[in-house]
């Protein structure tokens, strides 16, 4: 099965943590936002492999867009 | 006095500076990135401009193009407001170069004041107190050990160049102290470039208490009063007072000695404010001195009957201080309290579309705004969107009023901190007068989410 990532909020892209084929654990940081001169980390909500990074560093993205795929285990 | 000036800045501030020169009668010109064409400050102004792109490194940080408007539009001088390029010795540098009068001391005090190891010896040379550390760089971890560990722990380490709160670590251990140095060290160095590193005695349950100066050109140099900003989350103020219900007159009187003693040294010229570290002995200690217009401007204005802003600008067009420090007489209390578009409890920002705005009416009451109802509070600025400042005759009558506007006040369509606000002017210790700087933490949070920026 796999799920999506989602932007928690409206921001810039700050660092991507992880790359495509990578293992993630559940709750693990995967992406960090820059909104409002805060960093936001986005977490991984299942663990799986990554199979396709959406986003790019220093993209704007909305609150919802898809940053990352992940297939579970 | 000056017949047009530009501000350099957006949101409120950018307002509030507006309203001071339209009742000086001078022009204004507005700039403002593509994300705050719609803002009310951009329509106060005489006239505006826009300078680039939402990201501030393409607009408001943009020196080439605010320099560029400045003088096609024929602007003498530049009013940069607090934050964004206020404290850039680069800029005020720029516009001393063209011609231009930059509102705010020389770039040389603001490079000086930039370096806090800088600060730490030119105030010891002013015989202002600072806080048991070092005044040059550190070599490396292992030097930082040597000297935390003669001192004794706990330590601050801090970066020279840091700012709201980034580089800088309470540690307690030797271990933790060679854990921080090199992260801290790095983020210093990709944050203001500048990664040099010192350490100070850690002052446990400190009071923020900060002295206001005004400086002319001509040597005259005034105390403006204090004002208690011990609330903060984040490193960063959420509440501030006037007059410190904390420091005795005693303490007062020291202080602001002391903050007259460190302006004069280092030549300083308009309004500036020199930040104090007090212990519960009253003990007080030179934190940092910012070089511009505070945030938090207004309970001083409000306890004192002046304008800052009016201040600033004709000791930037070279006029005599037309007042001492005598006939600054503080009456009663002002509170500020800052609204932030964020979770009250994660302080994760909270960008969106303002659906609802209600602001409380009545004496005593002041705002400074910037959003109306249909603004958008996009992600790309500090997530303060508006302050609330009221006055009363004695500090809980201020208190009284702060609650009773607070529980009037409404935005809707994005979280704020309002209901944070309201917890804290309700809490005892708050109302005793005795805040620290933890007092976030020990009274309100168990546990605090988000590292700043």
């Amino acid at each position: 099965m796999m799920t999506t990532v989602k932007a928690s909020m409206a921001g810039t892209v700050w660092k991507i943590l992880v790359s495509e084929g990578e293992r993630v654990e559940a709750g693990q940081d995967v992406v960090i936002l820059e909104s409002m001169k805060m960093e936001i980390p986005i977490a991984a909500e299942e663990a799986g492999i990554v199979k396709n990074v959406i986003a790019a560093e220093g993209n704007f993205i909305n609150v919802d867009d898809d940053l990352l795929e992940i297939e579970n285990d | 006095m000056f017949k047009k000036v530009l501000i350099a800045n957006r949101g409120e501030i950018a307002r509030r500076i507006i309203r001071t020169c339209q009742k000086l009668g001078i022009e204004t010109v507005a700039v403002y990135s593509e994300a705050d064409a719609n803002s009310l400050y951009v329509s106060d102004a005489t006239e505006s401009y826009c300078i680039g792109k939402p990201p501030v490194a393409q607009s408001y940080l943009n020196i080439d193009a605010i320099v560029k408007v400045t003088k096609e539009s024929g602007a003498e001088a530049i009013h940069p407001g607090y934050g964004l390029l206020s404290e850039n010795a680069a800029f005020a540098k720029r516009a001393e170069e063209e011609g231009l009068v930059f509102i705010g001391p020389s770039s040389d005090v603001i490079a000086a004041m930039g370096s806090k190891l800088e600060a730490r010896r030119t105030m010891e040379k002013a015989g202002v107190p600072i806080v048991d550390g070092v005044n040059d760089p550190l070599k490396d971890a292992e030097e930082a050990v040597e000297i935390a560990n003669r001192m004794g722990y706990p330590v601050m380490l801090k970066a020279s160049a840091g700012g709201g709160g980034i580089g800088m670590q309470l540690v307690h251990t030797e271990v933790e102290l060679r854990q921080a140095f090199e992260g801290n060290q790095k983020r210093a160095q990709s944050f203001f470039g500048n990664g040099q590193m010192f350490i100070e005695k850690f002052i446990a349950d400190p009071h923020h208490v900060e002295v206001q100066i005004l400086a002319d050109q001509h040597g005259n140099t005034i105390p403006v009063y204090e004002r208690e900003c011990s609330i903060q989350r984040r490193h960063q103020k959420v509440l501030e007072e006037a007059p410190s219900p904390f420091i005795s007159e005693e303490t007062r009187e020291k202080m602001l000695e002391a903050a007259v003693n460190a302006a004069k040294t280092i030549q300083y010229t308009n309004a500036g404010t020199i930040e104090f570290l007090v212990d519960k002995d009253q003990n007080f200690y030179f934190l940092e001195m910012n070089t511009r217009l505070q945030v938090e401007h207004p309970v001083t204005e409000e306890i004192t009957g002046l304008d800052l802003v009016e201040e600033q600008l004709k000791i930037a067009y070279g006029d005599v201080l037309n007042i001492s420090k005598d006939d600054i007489v503080a009456k009663g209390h002002a509170i500020e309290v800052r609204i932030y578009a964020e979770n009250p409890v994660t302080f994760f920002p909270s960008p969106g579309t303002i659906t609802k705005l209600v602001l409380p009416e009545g004496e005593g009451i002041r705002h400074e705004i910037s959003i109306q109802e249909g603004s958008e509070v996009t992600p790309f600025y500090d997530p303060m969107i508006a302050k609330l400042v009221v006055f009363a005759g004695n500090r809980l009558e201020a208190c009284e009023k702060l609650e009773e506007a607070l529980k009037k006040y409404v935005i809707e369509g994005i979280q704020t901190n309002i209901p944070m606000l309201l917890d804290i002017v309700k809490n005892e210790q708050f109302k005793s007068g005795i805040t620290t700087t933890k007092f976030v933490e020990e009274h309100y949070l168990k546990e605090t989410v988000g590292k700043p920026k």
